[in-house]
């Protein structure tokens, strides 16, 4: 049983962290609170959706900034599709550095998209592998015996 | 119809092209108890509702009312994202709107951007809401009472409820205008139009400035009674 309250005690702390240090917000939090018994997996299932969507969009946003000719509202678009969908589950800097990005956009400066591609690769790195942290000590009280309360 | 089905089961045609958002308002939507449909652009969500893309009003006669197999699938709700490629929300909204046959349907706008004069337009086109995203659960309870307002609507045609009726009276001519002329593009007859729209662009600015997030519990604003009659099917207003 002790086992148990301990993964259980690490989690709530480790999930605390995470709001503490601004990766998530309370939209994280509504996202828990829309999973329940007939819906188990949302959460994840939500947040690997967010995952696909930031790999494709960063991978195309690479390629938009490597070219000789740079298209901003092709990049304006892009960026606008990522600040949605890391508001949407909640990643708060994710968010922010799009913000910053899309502004760089509209002002076409070139040297201030590569500092925000930069920042935004980096910031989704950090909440990706503690997002995948977070998970992982899910399924290890699960796989305890024990409950994951929300 | 569905009219004397018991009023648990709202049906929400949810339009979003992010499969993110897709799935959040399906979630939200299904804990806030409703049936929900999904698609991922304007013209599908035309398409479901039974209206292509080209029809821009619908004459009265059969050949081009809502398709047979849709209409046992009532709509209560359309809730779409404001920006989406092709068509956006806000022209979702007036094709709706503009459609005798689905202009009664709740309209609700959500979109990630805090613009005033977008929030004003989609109003004044005759959205009933407009949510900022990330919609939360909270947003939703603002949902009932406008499909309640519909289907009771609906049940209200036949009671005597005075002073509605009379409003309805006072409006007919004006929506016999409208009847005849819906074979023809609205932007031909601006007259009959321009009247009841003022009127409906003044209440709305109004509403507008109160309120961003308008509700119409403020009763009989023209838009008010233009969505009322002919869904029902009940001639009582003819």
């Amino acid at each position: 049983m002790d086992g148990i309250v301990q993964l259980q005690r690490q989690l709530v702390d480790y999930n605390a962290s995470l709001f503490h240090e601004g990766f998530l917000d309370d939209q994280f939090n509504q996202l828990q609170q829309l999973q329940d018994e007939s819906n188990p997996d949302f959460v994840v299932e939500v947040v690997t959706l967010f995952f696909e969507d930031a790999d494709r969009l960063l991978n195309e946003l690479t390629k938009a900034l490597g070219q000789p000719s740079i298209d901003f509202k092709r990049l304006d678009a892009h960026v606008h599709q990522l600040k949605g969908s890391s508001s949407s589950i909640g990643a708060q800097r994710v968010h922010r550095v799009c913000i910053s990005f899309r502004n760089s956009c509209e002002e076409q400066n070139v040297e201030g998209c590569l500092k925000n591609l930069q920042q935004v690769k980096h910031e989704y790195s950090l909440v990706k592998s503690k997002l995948e942290t977070l998970f992982r000590m899910e399924q290890q009280v699960l796989a305890a015996g024990g409950s994951v309360s929300r | 119809m569905g009219m004397a089905a018991a009023e648990s089961q709202f049906h929400v045609l949810a339009v979003d092209d992010s499969l993110i958002d897709r799935k959040l308002i399906e979630r939200l939507l299904k804990t806030s108890s409703y049936q929900v449909t999904t698609v991922d652009s304007g013209s599908k969500a035309l398409e479901f509702l039974g209206l292509s893309e080209t029809d821009e009003s619908n004459p009265s006669t059969p050949s081009v009312s809502p398709n047979n197999h849709h209409q046992e699938v009532e709509v209560n709700l359309v809730i779409t994202d404001y920006c989406m490629p092709g068509m956006t929300g806000y022209d979702l909204l007036k094709k709706i709107k503009e459609s005798s046959s689905l202009r009664n349907i709740p309209v609700v706008i959500m979109s990630s951007e805090n613009v005033p004069s977008r929030i004003n337009r989609c109003l004044e086109e005759g959205a009933e809401e407009f949510f900022l995203k990330p919609v939360r659960l909270s947003d939703l309870n603002k949902l009932k009472p406008h499909m309640k307002k519909t289907k009771l609507k609906d049940q209200k045609q036949g009671t005597s409820e005075k002073l509605e009726n009379s409003e309805v009276q006072q409006l007919q001519p004006q929506q016999q205008i409208q009847n005849d002329l819906q074979g023809v593009p609205k932007s031909q007859d601006p007259q009959p139009e321009s009247e009841s729209h003022l009127e409906q662009q003044q209440q709305s600015l109004q509403q507008a400035n109160n309120n961003k997030r308008k509700t119409i519990e403020q009763g009989l604003s023209p838009e008010t009674d233009r969505t009322r009659p002919r869904y029902s099917g009940i001639a009582t207003v003819v």
